[in-house]
């Protein structure tokens, strides 16, 4: 790859554009995963693999390098910061690693063993249609107490969320992805929500299952260092929210602002002319005085 | 409604602008007890029971159960029913807690508005870092020189148009001026549009190398200097700096590399001097003058007399044993096979031999006074 440091400089327009999309931006792309295969492994994973290759379908791309080490290499190539890797041996059967990178160098790995799997074709059921934003839940006290779970639980999160967008079609919320953390056991099941009638505004949920449905059992970690893991969640000054000076609130909660005003010159106000009360030499007839302001009131 | 109801129970009597036909067994409490038992019913049915409320991130659609699962039920049941029924009590949950949130009609689809995604994931890459300025930059914010914009189009007189200030169909384009007046000094058969067409070569690629060297500073790394990474014709000048620079770039530092037979000693390979800016840091200036002041101020001389007669000592010693080898060389010559490495090897084995024997000798005499003060050598 050429050099990326501005020394090779883009002859088209296009490339331009490209190498800018792929460069270090304030506000950051969806984060693209690659999907490994790795040198042996058995039908259950290939399967599995091109199970969650279908679900992640427009960000993620399928690779089989030979070996895992030239996963950096493909990640370059394809700008991907995610990774999964599955493989099959006798220590190890039906092995998933997911992986997350910063920089092009791994942050956190995680081993999974898939016990129970269920294809997407084993359940005859109609499925979502590709890349709708999907629902994530995260059940188990596990995820709270456990240091493993909890970086588990980002690295989900970071895995299946998909782009981050300001709106969401309330009828598109179909696909929710379920994980139970049990007894040293991951759950993983996916369903589609049906949106029901209740008598009020929110609808009533009724789920059907259709994806792949698996039972992981977490096997190794290879988890990042805390000022690495620090390091890679610093935000751009930039991003963050301007705080808006001059406004206050009250215990009733009234927002209040302050206006800042030059200095009047009080002998130029404008205020209400009585007219018979003007400097004109005219004399002043009380009666007629007062029964003007009446009528201007 | 209520209030009014309330108020007649109260007062006793009927409001008048209500008009209500009067039911069998119609009583305040009866019509408010059936209107909560439709609400409640109506509830109920999105409504689910939990230990500890679930934590939501609404806008990445995530939702946290803390809750502890019953392990004896989980049991009991079929796994695939225990887990879609706690599958559908925390997605209802969580699809409440999204219709909470405003909507909005947009092209007759309603759409939810979402918050910013409060969980912290980690970023792809790290945040981009500021451009450090160019040598240019740094010497305008120096001088104080403001960046005029400039337009980008500008009227063209000749051709009556707007045309580019730079690019494609400029207007001041010299490289398509098709008649070039030879000037007196020149030499009338040199070919003037091939010196353009150099002169403008010559300027991109110093505009490239340019360029490249603010990338290097920006970046700390060390880019070769002119010359040493051939382009273009090389003059005699650029061509004995390189051949000096790569006679250098060896681990000991150029001292055991030989000479050619004709080769002349280069010159201005010293140390360059580098002056300060003119205008820059003013402390730091008179801090400079106020230390050269006291350097000139203090009785201690600036030159270390042992040092200067220990040096001149062994440069002597070292031109002695050349002189030696020189003679003794030529007379054990056979047949010219004098090869320059050993010639080379015993020049160093003198000068080494002179300078191990200078440390402990006279502290006396300053400057070189050629044989004095030295025991019998010869």
């Amino acid at each position: 790859m050429k050099q990326a440091n501005g020394v090779v400089k883009p002859k088209t327009r296009r490339a331009k554009r490209f190498l800018d999309n792929r460069a270090s931006k304030l506000t950051e792309n969806v984060k693209n995963s690659m999907i490994m295969k790795g040198g042996n492994t058995s039908l259950t994973v290939t399967q599995a693999l091109k199970d969650i290759y279908s679900l992640k379908k427009p960000n993620a791309d399928i690779e089989s390098p030979i070996c895992f080490c030239l996963q950096e290499f493909f990640s370059k190539k394809t700008d991907s910061s995610l990774f999964l890797f599955g493989s099959h041996n006798k220590k190890r059967p039906n092995n998933l690693i997911f992986g997350r990178l910063f920089d092009f160098h791994v942050l956190d790995m995680i081993e999974l063993g898939i016990e129970t799997y269920k294809s997407l074709s084993d359940i005859k059921t109609s499925k979502c249609p590709e890349g709708t934003k999907p629902m994530l839940v995260f059940a188990g006290e596990a995820f709270d107490n456990d240091n493993d779970h909890k970086r588990m639980k980002s690295l989900l999160t970071d895995f299946f969320r998909g782009p981050v967008v300001p709106s969401v079609r309330l009828a598109g919320l179909e696909h929710v992805l379920h994980f139970t953390a049990l007894e040293g056991k991951i759950y993983m099941r996916s369903y589609r929500s049906l949106l029901k009638k209740s008598g009020c505004r929110t609808p009533r949920i009724e789920l059907e299952e259709i994806g792949p449905s698996f039972d992981f059992v977490l096997r190794r970690t290879h988890l990042a260092s805390d000022d690495l893991y620090k390091k890679a969640h610093k935000q751009p000054k930039a991003l963050k929210p301007k705080k808006k000076k001059n406004i206050s609130h009250n215990t009733f909660g009234t927002k209040f602002g302050r206006l800042h005003m030059q200095k009047q010159d009080l002998s130029k106000l404008q205020t209400r002319k009585m007219k018979g009360l003007r400097k004109r030499g005219r004399p002043v007839v009380e009666g007629e005085a007062s029964l003007k302001t009446a009528d201007t009131e | 409604m209520f209030v009014t109801f309330s108020y007649d129970v109260i007062l006793g009597k009927r409001s008048t602008c209500f008009q209500k036909p009067k039911m069998a067994a119609c009583s305040v409490e009866d019509v408010l007890a059936k209107a909560e038992q439709e609400e409640a019913e109506k509830l109920k049915s999105i409504s689910v029971q939990k230990e500890l409320d679930l934590e939501f991130d609404i806008g990445n659609l995530v939702a946290y159960d803390k809750n502890r699962i019953d392990i004896r039920k989980f049991r009991q049941q079929k796994k695939d029913d225990f887990l879609r029924s706690l599958a559908r009590d925390n997605t209802q949950l969580l699809i409440n807690e999204i219709w909470k949130h405003p909507t909005e009609r947009v092209e007759e689809v309603i759409v939810v508005k979402l918050p910013e995604p409060t969980t912290p994931l980690p970023r792809e890459k790290p945040p981009p870092k500021p451009r450090p300025p160019t040598k240019w930059e740094e010497f305008a914010k120096l001088k104080g020189i403001q960046k005029k914009k400039k337009t980008n189009l500008v009227w063209d007189d000749v051709a009556k148009e707007w045309k580019r200030r730079w690019g494609y169909k400029r207007v001041n384009d010299g490289t398509k001026e098709w008649l070039i007046e030879v000037p007196e000094t020149a030499d009338p058969n040199e070919d003037q549009f091939a010196k353009r067409n150099k002169a403008k070569k010559e300027k991109v690629a110093k505009n490239e190398l340019n360029r490249l060297r603010n990338i290097a500073r920006s970046q700390k790394i060390k880019v070769p200097g002119v010359g040493l990474t051939p382009t273009a014709e090389q003059s005699k000048t650029d061509l004995a700096r390189a051949v000096s620079v790569a006679k250098v770039s060896t681990a000991s530092v150029g001292k055991f590399q030989d000479r050619l037979p004709k080769e002349k000693a280069p010159k201005n390979t010293g140390k360059k001097r580098k002056f300060q800016p003119v205008i820059g840091n003013f402390s730091n200036e008179k801090q400079r003058q106020l230390d050269m002041l006291k350097v000139m101020d203090s009785k201690k001389p600036r030159l270390d007399v042992v040092k200067a007669a220990n040096k001149q000592m062994r440069a002597d010693d070292r031109e002695e044993a050349a002189e030696k080898f020189k003679k003794g060389g030529k007379k054990g010559r056979k047949g010219g096979n004098f090869s320059g490495k050993g010639g080379g090897g015993g020049k160093g084995k003198g000068g080494g031999g002179g300078k191990g024997r200078a440390g402990g000798k006279g502290r006396g005499p300053p400057g070189g006074k050629k044989g004095s003060g030295k025991p019998g050598k010869r």
